[in-house]
């Protein structure tokens, strides 16, 4: 990257990457090359706009609508985390209903997320793309091996993911109202009544979307892997992950279709919310925001401070660096695998495979690992919206409690973003929003090094990454991408 | 591959069949469209990418059509292959020699205070560049520049009350710094991918038929006061409201799934809000906030504060 990047006496070679492209937000990449591999790395979150603080001193219900603005991609995720954390504040239970229809917008909004990701976000990182802006200039050495035939058909699924992701919108917004950022989501439940046209309108939709994430996307996943094989032995990180458990099933909370749990030093354990922290030693926040559970806690920026060098808090559990996202669920989880992985996984790889797990820790916690876990779960989405959202949503029945805000109160809200565990805490005095606390996903897995000096989960999956040539260090960003930062 | 008529009038029209909007283009000039490309750079500031995602809703043209036929995106941090330096020299290296000539399209907003280090966009020969300082050079050079987005238009969120970053609109960032390259504002949080389209298609077409600088002439002519294209922002939602009626009879929702009565009382702010939405609808016409919910205003100057508390009205 650097082109004037030499290397200095003891063999080291710095190089940045900034901006990293293809993912949402601002991110710079920095490592040091030594023979050919990273030694080491920083990741640093370049942009900082302060929700926290903005959200003081407002209406409680408003914190649905502008969080949802934190992120374009998954607003909806933002906005079931704050809507959960309304709930829990204003200590209101949501009808069956209510839930139902939540878990058919949001996961329409999985699918969606997730095929942008892999074809919009990572699959320029293994197809030529046409030969004209935006999809060029490139690195020199690329590092695409699909042949031409392959490739075409690539790009073929480039264009077709581009509508039907845009379909998954439209899903979404049948019962959301609109996307991105919907307004069909408050406390208490949903804003619309599924009409029985509206749900014809949803299921003919989804069936395009279904048929394209089976036959399609998955394949692709497997196939693209297949050719990039040596990809499932670089990016593996710490190997510790993290689920909060998403799409609720039953009006009590205890049971999601996808699991809570931690997996940490090759041991799983049960969640407990009460071991989460942030910690700020190398962010450009001051170091009372440190060591503090989201309950206590607070978001004062100091961009002078010495020594950091990212806008992002380092999050850790039981204070260690945990990765979030669609591998950390599945690998929690360990669901069966689809039919076509089972298939795939034994005639392209010869790994004789039946459950997620079976994969093994070294080749799951992968930079492919990460796309395969991202394509089994978006067939385990479609699946619950098939067999089980859709035939238990009631046209007609009520999808909304009334409640008032408390004079004080606090609520959390815990969910999984398509990319990783959220959290939102919020606490109200006299009525209004005194402290607003956010976790997501980004900040699990692309912060810094924390007050014990311990690398962020990305910084320590891009150790050991191969770059061969430093002009194109193609891995690098491969790796970062795969997590969806 | 080039734009049809067709392609023209859905984009102008929304999913009410067609009055309006389809008047402002010149379907003899559609033919001759392939034969202006223009260079385009999107830069991200404060936000959040939902202008990006929402763009790539776009139904007619396709959002593919776009990328490939109607405009050479160069530089856009979500979906160009290139990264690093690579791309960020590549950005400098085409409004170099495109200068005068290319279109900067700004989402986000951009943070002023210490010195704009609140977002950092690239790196290049280790000097890093903030969103500030591009901000002025890319728009400089640029024919016009076009603000998508409420964040970029007019500060949005990042900008609201208790932001500590400084954060304020491109418009007003260009004005205080002397900058005269003429503004398109497309708000909306985020705005319909129509209007980001046929914001841009309206340019090239202007621009194409009486030169860059009579086609720039006839874009300023169709913006009102807070500098937005009156095809799409030129009627109030209010006015235009399905459920008008119901407002002048009194006749008000108390919840949102009452869907027979008018959301004044739940907090709709159609009534300060100026765009086409209760025609064109959202995300292939399946819905708008107030059929669903309520308006919150996105589209105005004064998103979100003054229109906050959401749900309550007035």
């Amino acid at each position: 990257m650097s082109k004037s990047s030499t290397p200095a006496k003891d063999g080291k070679i710095k190089i940045a990457i900034d901006p990293v492209s293809r993912i949402e937000g601002h991110l710079k990449a920095e490592v040091v090359v030594k023979d050919g591999k990273v030694v080491d790395a920083w990741l640093s979150g370049g942009m900082y706009r302060g929700f926290e603080n903005i959200l003081v001193g407002r209406d409680p219900r408003d914190a649905a609508q502008l969080t949802q603005r934190l992120c374009g991609v998954c607003p909806t995720a933002h906005s079931t985390a704050a809507c959960l954390a309304l709930d829990d504040a204003c200590d209101v239970k949501i009808t069956k209903n209510g839930r139902v229809t939540r878990n058919l917008i949001f996961g329409a909004n999985y699918l969606q997320s997730h095929l942008l990701h892999f074809y919009h976000l990572a699959a320029l990182d293994f197809v030529r793309g046409p030969g004209k802006a935006p999809f060029v200039p490139r690195f020199d050495q690329p590092d695409l091996r699909l042949d031409e035939k392959t490739n075409a058909v690539a790009v073929d699924q480039y264009i077709k993911a581009l509508e039907i992701r845009r379909i998954c919108h439209e899903m979404v917004a049948l019962f959301g109202g609109k996307m991105p950022h919907i307004s069909g989501q408050v406390v208490g439940g949903t804003t619309e009544i599924p009409t029985k046209e509206k749900l014809a309108e949803y299921a003919s939709r989804f069936k395009e979307v279904r048929k394209f994430v089976a036959e399609t996307y998955l394949p692709t996943v497997y196939l693209i892997g297949s050719v990039y094989k040596d990809l499932f032995k670089i990016g593996g990180g710490y190997k510790n992950c993290m689920s909060y458990g998403v799409f609720p099933m039953d009006e009590e909370g205890t049971k999601t279709l996808i699991d809570s749990g931690v997996y940490i030093d090759g041991k799983d354990e049960k969640f407990n919310p009460a071991l989460i922290k942030e910690f700020v030693k190398y962010s450009w926040f001051e170091d009372s925001c440190s060591d503090l559970h989201p309950s206590k806690g607070k978001t004062i920026p100091d961009v002078h401070k010495e020594g950091a060098y990212s806008f992002i808090k380092a999050s850790r559990y039981n204070k260690k660096p945990v990765e979030v996202g669609p591998l950390a669920r599945m690998w929690i989880h360990n669901p069966e695998l689809s039919e076509i992985g089972k298939k795939q996984l034994k005639d392209l790889y010869g790994i004789k495979a039946v459950k997620f797990r079976d994969l093994g820790e070294d080749l799951a916690f992968s930079l492919m690992g990460r796309h395969v876990a991202r394509a089994e779960e978006a067939l385990i989405v479609a699946d619950a919206i098939n067999d089980t959202w859709l035939k238990e949503i009631k046209a007609g029945e009520d999808t909304y409690v009334e409640s008032k805000v408390p004079v004080t109160g606090e609520g959390i809200g815990f969910t999984e973003a398509p990319r990783g565990s959220l959290l939102h805490y919020i606490n109200i005095q006299d009525s209004k929003v005194a402290n607003y606390q956010l976790m997501p996903a980004t900040l699990w897995n692309t912060n810094p090094r924390d007050d014990m000096g311990q690398r962020g989960p990305v910084e320590e999956a891009l150790i050991g990454c191969p770059v061969p040539d430093t002009g194109s260090p193609v891995d690098i960003s491969r790796i970062i991408r795969s997590f969806d930062p | 591959m080039s734009l049809t008529r067709r392609d023209f009038v859905k984009l102008c029209t929304g999913t009410v069949a067609g009055f309006g909007v389809s008047q402002m283009f010149n379907p003899s000039v559609v033919q001759a469209l392939e034969k202006f490309v223009p260079h385009v750079f999107w830069i991200q500031g404060q936000g959040c990418t939902g202008c990006s995602v929402s763009l790539l809703n776009s139904v007619h043209p396709s959002i593919a059509k776009v990328l490939l036929d109607v405009i050479t995106l160069d530089f856009h941090p979500t979906i160009m292959g290139s990264e690093g330096e690579v791309a960020w020299g590549h950005m400098t290296d085409v409004a170099k020699e495109q200068k005068g000539k290319y279109i900067v399209i700004f989402e986000g907003s951009v943070p002023v205070a210490e010195n704009g280090h609140y977002c950092i966009l690239g790196e290049k020969d280790g000097k890093e560049y903030t969103m500030l300082e591009t901000t002025l050079e890319m728009a400089k050079n640029a024919a016009v520049v076009v603000n998508v987005g409420t964040c970029a238009a007019y500060g949005g969120i990042p900008a609201a009350e208790g932001n500590v970053t400084g954060s304020t609109s491109v418009t007003k960032v260009l004005a205080d710094n002397g900058i005269k390259t003429p503004v398109v504002n497309v708000p909306g949080c985020p705005p319909h991918p129509d209007w980001m389209i046929g914001t841009l298609v309206y340019a090239i077409n202007a621009i194409e038929e009486k030169g860059l600088e009579g086609g720039l002439g006839e874009v300023v002519k169709i913006l009102d006061s807070e500098g937005r294209p009156t095809p799409f922002f030129g009627e109030n939602i209010h006015d235009n409201c399905p459920y008008l009626s119901k407002f002048d009879e009194d006749e008000f929702s108390k919840v949102f799934t009452d869907k027979e009565n008018c959301r004044y009382e739940l907090g709709c702010k159609g009534p300060s809000a100026n765009a086409d939405c209760f025609k064109r609808k959202w995300n292939g016409g399946v819905n708008w906030c107030v059929e669903n919910a309520v308006c919150l205003g996105c589209v105005e100057p004064g998103f979100p504060d003054e229109m906050s508390p959401f749900y309550e009205a007035g």
